[in-house]
């Protein structure tokens, strides 16, 4: 494995909770609690998770738009947790982030050429306006929008083209990692299919390093080269993405796989083998965080916290793993 | 079989500037009892409003203009609003996609069901709540008379889609339509509600139109599918003859730009462009604007539905005559 880009460990990001008239703080939502990842240069790394599970947060982290508890968040060897903001800024470059609601996220009053220049204006990215107008061109020509539509609003473009424009908008500034989050999920699947593969091609042409973050299986399958599984706030297995559909070692994992509907008619019925909902996060179950719903549980996983087992590089934490 | 609900020539339009455009035009199709067809199609192609309008729930300024909708025997379109309303809920029950919007959040779930029973049939307090509770028990919902008592806020959306499903089937309707049923859910959770409706469906016999976007879905519970495209339905067939021997150009595009997870490393196919807005649909065949195979005449000529088999029907030009 070459050198790691992105290295978190021991992520926490907690959200007080407050209530009474003083709003005194009466507990946490723990929505990251404890999560380790590393992200190779070039490579692509999928968090999966169900709503709440708490990946949408640790991609938040990262950016530091919302601030960590504890621990690291070492990119490029240099730690973006210990930061104060000025030191963090000349690194904000280096990391950018797609969203799901591409209409949320453009400014509806500024003009395309306006919202994809703004970065490179903040960073001092080509010389004059002149010059940014050319690389706007560019952009847009790279991802497959017409150059001539630069002075158009969004409202004015699809939901797949307004998804491009924040492409476009994050590449301005010559990130080195991007985070999708759900950055295809709201499309319809034969758009979503252009942005992936897009981003694939991107990925190949500059080298890109993506962290991606979505609960759609067979969109991470196409782009994953490693795929950490997420719930409850803590990473239960993470592994190279062939080895963790054809073998998932994880109860949880094991269960998301086979929830997933096929489009093959010879492959019909999925398996409901995780029962019941996500408990919250504010208060999460002792012991292992799934036991309340696996199918699998045992009398200790109630009492004591399975600690992360390696296999290789791949990891699980699940007491099951002893005994194999 | 003999049709529960048929459909036929069915045209709503909505205002579009100056003028009305049918979003949904000439729209035809059947669904027997303890069958389930599957309306399919992307975003705006017409098929919630299809849904809408078989029940007369087409919010003004859209309006039916042409087309007869059977439902066991009687055309919905010929009764009074009066008449309409007891169809709705006896004979013709609604899921949606999103259950908060369609439960009323000050109200106890319990006795929004109760209300639903008592709205149809004279029945006491005690017994509506006594037969609500079997019905929460009969959906799953553990706790059932303590959740009698729970407001929607207090529970998961899972446990609200099965608040719905068991308020839609309390007076054991003829015909259960379901918009996007498991769109909003997790994975997990959308493998428990497939499960359920596909026990409650053997059951109680019931027809179920199916309407969904996710052709992962429409493979674990569809008997049929119905692709639609633009306003209109294109390619009709049994699920096997859809989902491995689609004809239509646009039905297999959508089948080969889904990133299943059994395709890992292949590059997606792309539908190229996006669908047009109403306004701008071409006269002929609607998705000759994106098509592959497009001919001269795809574009003016609107092509007729020809048959494969007795039960598989495409509407293009394009399709050679002899291949299987």
């Amino acid at each position: 494995m070459s050198e790691a880009l992105l290295r978190v460990s021991g992520l926490k990001t907690w959200f007080p909770i407050r209530s009474g008239v003083l709003q005194k703080v009466t507990g946490h939502v723990r929505a990251v609690d404890g999560v380790d990842l590393a992200i190779p240069t070039g490579s692509t790394l999928a968090l999966v998770g169900e709503s709440g599970c708490g990946k949408s947060t640790v991609g938040r982290t990262l950016l530091r738009l919302v601030e960590p508890l504890a621990g690291e968040i070492r990119f490029d060897g240099v730690d973006l947790a210990a930061l104060g903001q000025r030191a963090l800024q000349p690194y904000r470059r280096h990391i950018q982030i797609v969203f799901q609601d591409p209409m949320a996220s453009l400014d509806p009053r500024m003009r395309v050429r306006d919202i994809v220049a703004e970065g490179m204006h903040a960073f001092g990215i080509g010389a004059n306006a002149k010059e940014r107008t050319e690389r706007v061109a560019a952009l847009l020509r790279r991802v497959q929008l017409d150059p001539d539509q630069m002075h158009r609003y969004p409202h004015e473009f699809s939901g797949g083209q307004r998804q491009r424009i924040c492409i476009a908008r994050a590449l301005a500034v010559e990130p080195r990692l991007i985070i999708c989050d759900e950055a295809t999920s709201a499309l319809d699947v034969s758009i979503q299919a252009q942005i992936l593969n897009l981003l694939r091609d991107l990925q190949e042409e500059m080298g890109l390093t993506y962290l991606f973050i979505t609960h759609d299986l067979g969109v991470v399958r196409y782009l994953a080269s490693r795929v950490a599984v997420m719930y409850l706030g803590q990473i239960v297995e993470e592994g190279e993405t062939e080895q963790i559909f054809n073998h998932p070692r994880h109860p949880y994992t094991q269960g998301l796989l086979a929830a997933v509907p096929s489009v093959d008619p010879a492959r019909r019925g999925v398996v409901a083998q995780v029962r019941g909902d996500v408990p919250s996060p504010s208060n999460p179950p002792a012991g292992c965080r799934f036991h309340t719903r696996c199918p699998k549980v045992m009398d200790r996983c109630s009492r004591e916290e399975p600690a992360p087992k390696f296999k290789g590089d791949a990891m699980s934490r699940c007491f099951l793993e002893d005994s194999v | 079989m003999t049709a529960v609900l048929s459909v036929d020539g069915l045209e709503t339009s909505f205002p579009v500037g100056s003028r009305r455009v049918a979003v949904v035009d000439g729209v035809s199709f059947q669904v027997a009892a303890g069958e389930v067809l599957a309306l399919v199609g992307e975003s705006g192609c017409g098929k919630s409003v299809t849904a809408l309008s078989t029940l007369r729930l087409i919010p003004k300024p859209g309006h039916i203009d042409r087309g007869t909708i059977s439902l066991n025997g009687r055309n919905l379109l010929e009764l009074s609003v009066g008449d309409m309303r007891r169809v709705r809920g006896r004979e013709a029950a609604m899921i949606f996609q999103e259950p908060m919007t369609s439960l009323n959040p000050v109200q106890t779930v319990g006795s929004q069901v109760a209300e639903a029973i008592r709205l149809h049939e004279r029945t006491s307090a005690g017994d509506a709540r006594r037969r609500s509770i079997e019905l929460f028990d009969r959906v799953r919902i553990p706790d059932p008379d303590v959740r009698f008592d729970s407001f929607p806020h207090e529970m998961s959306g899972g446990l609200k889609q099965r608040v719905m499903i068991a308020m839609a089937l309390a007076l054991h309707p003829k015909l259960l339509i379901a918009d996007e049923p498991t769109t909003a859910l997790d994975v997990t959770i959308q493998a428990q509600i497939l499960e359920l409706l596909r026990e409650l469906q053997r059951e109680f016999d019931t027809a179920i139109l199916l309407i969904t976007h996710d052709l992962g879905v429409v493979n674990e519970l569809a008997d049929r599918i119905a692709v639609m495209y633009a306003g209109r339905i294109v390619e009709e067939g049994t699920r096997e003859e859809i989902l491995t021997h689609a004809r239509h150009p646009y039905t297999r595009g959508l089948l080969r730009s889904i990133p299943s997870l059994a395709r890992r490393g292949q590059r997606l196919e792309e539908i190229a462009g996006v669908v047009p807005p109403p306004r701008d649909w071409p006269a002929g065949c609607r998705f000759c604007t994106r098509c592959s195979e497009v001919l001269p005449r795809c574009e003016s000529e609107l092509p007729d539905a020809r048959n494969f088999s007795s039960t598989h029907s495409a509407r293009c030009f394009a399709i050679p005559e002899s291949a299987s």
